[in-house]
C-alpha cells in the first residue's frame, strides 16, 4: 500500500450513498491528483476568464490600428506580443479571439453530445429497427472524412460563426452517437436494469434514472477530448475564411492574416498557433484526467 | 473469405447511395442558387426563371437527383459554373495529384509511427518513450495549416532548402526529382498529425500484446527480444493498427486540403477550396463525392486486409 492518504482514497467505496463523500467529490480528488490535468484546467480557466472579461483585461482596443507599429515585433512599446500587419495589438486580439475560438470549439461539441445522447440512447435502448434506422443513417456521415465534411457544409452555408457551429455539430454527431449507443447497450444488459423493469419502473424512469447516469462517463470523457480537436478544426475553418469575418478575428483567422507577412513578421502567425496548440493540449490532458477519475475500472498508477 | 468480401461490398452500396443523397441535399441547402452565380447579382427575376427552366431546376427534387446521378454513372459530372469546363476534366487529374500527396504522407506517417511506436513500446517508460509520447501528443494537437506555415518559414524562407510553392503540373519538365523536392514539405505537414496518432496506437497496442501470457512463455523459452517484438507480438498487434491507420487516411485527406492550399499543390482539396469560395456548386458536389467514394473504398480495403491479417475476423 502506498501512502496513507492515497490508500484511503483508493479503497473508498465510491457510490455508496450514505457516505458523506459524494461520488463527485471522490472523482474530483482523483482528478486533482493528476497534476497535468489540474494545471490544464487552471490554464483553461485563465484563458476563458480573460476572454470573458476581454474589455477589462486587454491592454488595447482590438480594432485600434497604429500605423507606425505595423508588423512591430514582440516588445515594441507596450505591445507585449507585437502588432499585426494593420498595427493592431496581437495580445489584445488573442484575448478577444478567445471569445470566438473557445465558443466554436465548445458549443458544437456540447450540442453534438446532447443530440447524440438522444439518438444513441434511443438506438441502444430500444434496439431493433429503430436502432437500424438511426445507425444506418449515421453510417452515411461516416463515409466522409471529418474535416472535409465540415469544410463542405460550412462552405455551402453563408460564412460566419453560426455556420461553423452547425458544420462541426453535424460532423460530430455520428462519432458521439456510436459511443453513446455502445455504452447504453452494455448498461442495459446489466441485471439492475432487469430488476428495475421487474420492479415496475416505466421506460422513461429506467432510461433517465438508471441507464443515463451509468453510461454517461465514457461519453463525457470522449467529448472532452473532442473539444481540443474541435478547437483545431474550427480554427481551420476560420483559417479558410469560412468562419468569423474581418475585422473580428479568432485564433484561426489570425494565423491566416499572418500568412501574408510570414517572411517580414513571423510572430503574427506564430503566437495564435501556439495558443491553439496549448488550449487543445489542455483539453486532452483534462480528458485523460477525467477518464482516470470517472472510470472505476481504470488502473491508476 | 470470398463470401465475407462480397457481404462487405454489398454493404457499401446503400452507404454510397446515402452519400449521394446527402451531397445532393447539401448543395440544395446552399443559399442562393446556380443562377445567381451564372447571371450575377444584377440579373432580373425573369431571366433567372428562364435559366432555371432551361437547366431543369424547376423540376421536382427527386427528378433532379435522378438526372444528376444518372449522368454521374455515365461519367458526366456536369459543367463547371465558373470555368465552363467539364467537371470530370478538372476533378480527375486533380484527384491524381492528391493521391500522390496522400500516399507520400501515409507512407511517411506509417513508417514514423511504426518505428517510433515499436521502439517506445519495447523501451516503455524510458526517456525515449516519455519524450516521444509528449511530442506526439503535441503534434496531434497542432493545426496542420499552422505547421505547414512554420515549415515554410523555416525551410523555404530561412534555410531555402525546399520550395514553398510552384508545383503547377505533375507532368512538367522537372522530372521525378522536381516532384520529390516539391513534395517534401507538404508531405511532412500532412503526415504529422496522423503519424502522431499512429505512433501512440502502435505503442499502446504493442504494450497490450506484450503483456499477454504467450509472450511470457516465449521469453521463458529464451526467444530473443527482437524475435518477440517483430514476430510474436507484431502479428497480433497488426489488425488494430491497420484499422486505425485506415481511419487516419480520413484525417490525412482533411489535413491535405490545408497543405494543398498553403503550398499551392494542384490537388482536389485545393480545387474544393477554390470552388467553395467561387460558389461553384457543381465542382464542389463532384469533388466531395469523389473524396467520399475514395474514403469508403479505402476503409473497405482495410477491412479486407484485416481479414487476411487476422484469421479470427475471417470466420465471422
Amino acid at each position: 500500500m502506498a501512502s496513507e492518504k492515497n490508500g484511503t482514497l483508493r479503497t473508498a467505496p465510491a457510490g455508496q450513498g450514505t457516505n458523506t463523500h459524494s461520488r463527485t467529490y471522490l472523482a474530483w480528488l482523483a482528478f486533482a491528483e493528476d497534476k497535468a490535468a489540474l494545471f490544464s484546467l487552471v490554464f483553461l480557466l485563465i484563458v476563458a476568464l480573460m476572454a470573458a472579461f476581454a474589455p477589462y483585461v486587454s491592454p488595447h482596443d482590438p480594432y485600434e490600428a497604429v500605423n507606425s507599429l505595423r508588423n512591430a515585433p514582440p516588445g515594441s512599446g507596450d505591445f507585449l506580443l507585437g502588432a499585426d500587419s494593420n498595427g493592431r495589438d496581437i495580445l489584445t486580439r488573442l484575448i478577444y479571439g478567445g471569445r470566438i475560438s473557445l465558443v466554436v470549439g465548445f458549443a458544437p461539441t456540447f450540442l453534438a453530445m446532447v443530440i447524440s445522447l438522444v439518438l444513441g440512447l434511443t438506438a441502444g435502448y430500444f434496439g431493433g429497427w429503430i436502432d437500424q434506422a438511426i445507425m444506418r443513417t449515421l453510417d452515411v456521415l461516416f463515409a466522409f472524412p471529418l474535416v472535409l465534411l465540415a469544410i463542405a457544409i460550412a462552405g455551402m452555408l453563408n460564412p460566419g460563426v453560426d455556420t461553423e457551429i452547425v458544420a462541426i455539430t453535424v460532423v460530430l454527431v455520428p462519432y458521439i452517437s456510436r459511443i453513446v449507443r455502445t455504452s447504453t447497450i452494455s448498461v442495459t444488459a446489466q441485471p439492475y436494469i432487469e430488476a428495475a423493469r421487474a420492479g415496475g419502473a416505466g421506460q422513461w424512469a429506467i432510461v433517465s434514472r438508471y441507464v443515463l447516469p451509468n453510461m454517461i462517463s465514457p461519453v463525457i470523457v470522449y467529448t472532452t477530448t473532442l473539444v481540443g480537436l474541435m478547437i483545431v478544426v474550427a480554427s481551420g475553418l476560420s483559417f479558410l475564411g469560412l468562419g468569423v469575418q474581418a475585422p473580428a478575428a479568432d485564433w484561426g483567422s489570425m494565423v491566416s492574416e499572418g500568412r501574408v507577412v510570414l517572411r517580414k513578421a513571423p510572430h503574427v502567425t506564430v503566437f495564435p498557433g501556439l495558443l491553439i496548440v496549448a488550449v487543445s493540449l489542455a483539453f486532452n490532458y483534462i480528458g485523460d484526467g477525467l477518464r482516470d477519475a470517472l472510470d472505476p475500472k481504470a488502473i491508476r498508477r | 473469405m470470398g463470401r465475407q468480401i462480397i457481404t462487405r461490398l454489398a454493404a457499401v452500396i446503400p452507404i454510397l447511395f446515402g452519400v449521394s443523397i446527402f451531397i445532393f441535399m447539401l448543395m440544395h441547402l446552399a443559399p442562393g442558387d446556380v443562377t445567381d452565380a451564372l447571371l450575377g447579382p444584377m440579373a432580373t427575376g425573369d431571366a433567372k426563371e428562364k435559366l432555371r427552366k432551361a437547366m431543369g431546376l424547376d423540376r421536382p427534387l427527386v427528378f433532379q437527383y435522378l438526372t444528376w446521378m444518372g449522368n454521374i454513372l455515365q461519367g458526366d459530372f456536369g459543367v463547371s459554373v465558373h470555368t465552363k469546363r467539364a467537371v470530370s476534366e478538372v476533378v480527375l487529374p486533380r484527384f491524381g495529384n492528391t493521391v500522390i500527396l496522400a500516399l507520400a504522407s501515409l507512407l511517411l506517417a506509417l513508417s514514423v509511427g511504426f518505428f517510433v511506436g515499436m521502439y517506445a513500446a519495447a523501451k516503455s517508460y524510458s526517456t525515449f518513450d516519455r519524450v516521444s509520447m509528449s511530442l506526439t501528443l503535441m503534434l496531434g494537437s497542432t493545426p496542420p495549416y499552422w505547421l505547414a506555415l512554420l515549415l515554410v518559414l523555416m525551410f523555404s524562407l530561412k534555410l531555402r532548402w525546399f520550395p514553398a510553392t510552384g508545383m503547377t503540373s505533375i507532368l512538367g519538365d522537372g522530372g521525378l526529382m522536381d516532384i520529390a523536392r516539391h513534395l517534401v514539405l507538404p508531405a511532412i505537414a500532412t503526415a504529422a498529425a496522423p503519424a502522431a496518432i499512429i505512433t501512440r496506437m502502435v505503442r499502446s497496442t504493442m504494450l497490450e500484446v506484450l503483456s499477454q501470457g504467450y509472450i511470457r512463455v516465449a521469453r521463458a523459452k529464451g526467444v530473443s527480444q527482437r524475435a518477440i517484438l517483430w514476430k510474436h507480438a507484431l502479428r497480433n498487434a497488426l489488425p488494430p493498427i491497420a484499422t486505425i491507420s485506415g481511419l487516419q487516411l480520413g484525417f490525412l485527406l482533411g489535413g491535405a486540403l490545408f497543405t494543398e492550399v498553403i503550398f499551392a499543390w494542384p490537388g482536389l482539396g485545393n480545387q474544393l477550396y477554390y470552388s467553395i469560395v467561387a460558389r461553384d456548386v457543381v465542382v464542389v458536389q463532384a469533388a466531395v463525392l469523389v473524396i467520399a467514394l475514395a474514403f469508403v473504398l479505402v476503409n473497405l480495403a482495410v477491412d479486407i486486409l484485416n481479414a487476411f491479417l487476422d484469421p479470427r475476423v475471417r470466420k465471422v
